[in-house]
């Protein structure tokens, strides 16, 4: 049993995170507990109340620190097997209206601005698409060339062929 | 193991929306249909089988202050090992994939603080004698994962 924080007056702003939301995330990091009530066992396992941690993720939820909670599909193990990282060259100009239509296409999963490294790398819109075989990918980034017409000046298919490391994201504090 | 229509119901259903109450399995399993004993040994198995890799809340790595980013190197087939072994060794490095490309490394970086990344891209560039491109996220369009099985 904890007594009721003092600190809840000094809570920090929307988006700042705390010593006691970095011992949460990284009590959940590996995923929630499957009981019952899973956030009391978190809340126990921290020494807080368990409406303390409701209090915490529900904040976290708002204020996009948490992007959601619930399952996180292996989309290996679901058949997906053909997952290429498609990047893009686009006029900088347009960049944030093809980058939402993209990414609203159900089969890409991320879409993102980055740098170019000219000569290098030309390349300034990044997405994954998923596929079950090289086919159905390529004729996803097909539709998506399609869609783009004159405004995709270039782009390429990157498999993955190995992974060399996969870890957690590490976090400190 | 082959999902039936609860599991592919669960896999669909429950990528994000997992209720913040005291007994969000019940609840969760009320909406599917399902008893909540029913629910938690469904996600233990599929997590088992790993059908799914994880469940729980989806942190937004940058919103938490550290650094996070996209990194590429050439390393070429012969120093290929080597540099992924000097490349893996820095903690900060918490995915890399080998891709099919004349950059043929790519790694996340995750620092405890922005200015971090410029260092170990610096130590990595120092010890594998390769140019890395950093390829930080400039905007977000979309990330989610919305797979129908």
């Amino acid at each position: 049993m904890v007594e009721e924080p003092a600190a809840a007056e000094s809570m920090p702003d929307a988006g700042a995170i705390d010593a006691l939301d970095r011992a949460i995330i990284a009590a959940t990091q590996a995923g929630l507990p499957l009981v019952p009530e899973p956030y009391r066992q978190v809340a126990e396992a921290l020494g807080v109340e368990a409406e303390e941690v409701m209090a915490r993720l529900r904040r976290m939820l708002e204020s996009g620190v948490i992007r959601r909670i619930g399952a996180v599909p292996n989309h290996y193990a679901l058949g997906y097997r053909a997952n290429a990282m498609v990047v893009w060259d686009l006029p900088d100009a347009r960049i944030a209206e093809l980058g939402r239509r993209i990414g609203a296409l159900e089969f890409v999963s991320h879409c993102y601005h980055r740098p170019r490294h000219p000569p290098e790398w030309p390349y300034n819109l990044f997405t994954m698409v998923h596929g079950r075989s090289r086919e159905e990918t390529e004729a996803k980034v097909g539709m998506i060339a399609a869609m783009l017409g004159e405004a995709d000046r270039g782009h390429q298919l990157l498999y993955s062929s190995r992974i060399l490391k996969k870890t957690g994201l590490r976090l400190g504090g | 193991m082959k999902p039936d229509a609860l599991d592919r119901a669960i896999i669909n259903g429950l990528q994000g929306g997992f209720p913040v109450c005291e007994r969000p399995y019940a609840e969760a399993a009320a909406r599917l249909g399902t008893t909540e004993a029913e629910l938690i040994e469904r996600l233990e198995r599929l997590l088992e089988a790993g059908l799914l890799s994880r469940f729980g809340p989806m942190y937004h790595a940058e919103r938490m202050g550290g650094g996070l980013t996209l990194a590429a190197l050439h390393a070429g087939p012969e120093a290929y090992e080597r540099v992924a072994e000097q490349v893996n060794a820095h903690p900060e490095v918490a995915h890399n994939y080998a891709r099919e490309h004349h950059l043929d490394m790519w790694f996340v970086l995750a620092t405890e603080t922005p200015e971090r990344i410029a260092e170990v891209i610096a130590a990595i560039e120092a010890e594998t004698g390769c140019q890395v491109f950093n390829l930080p996220k400039l905007e977000e369009f979309f990330v989610g994962l919305r797979f129908e099985v």
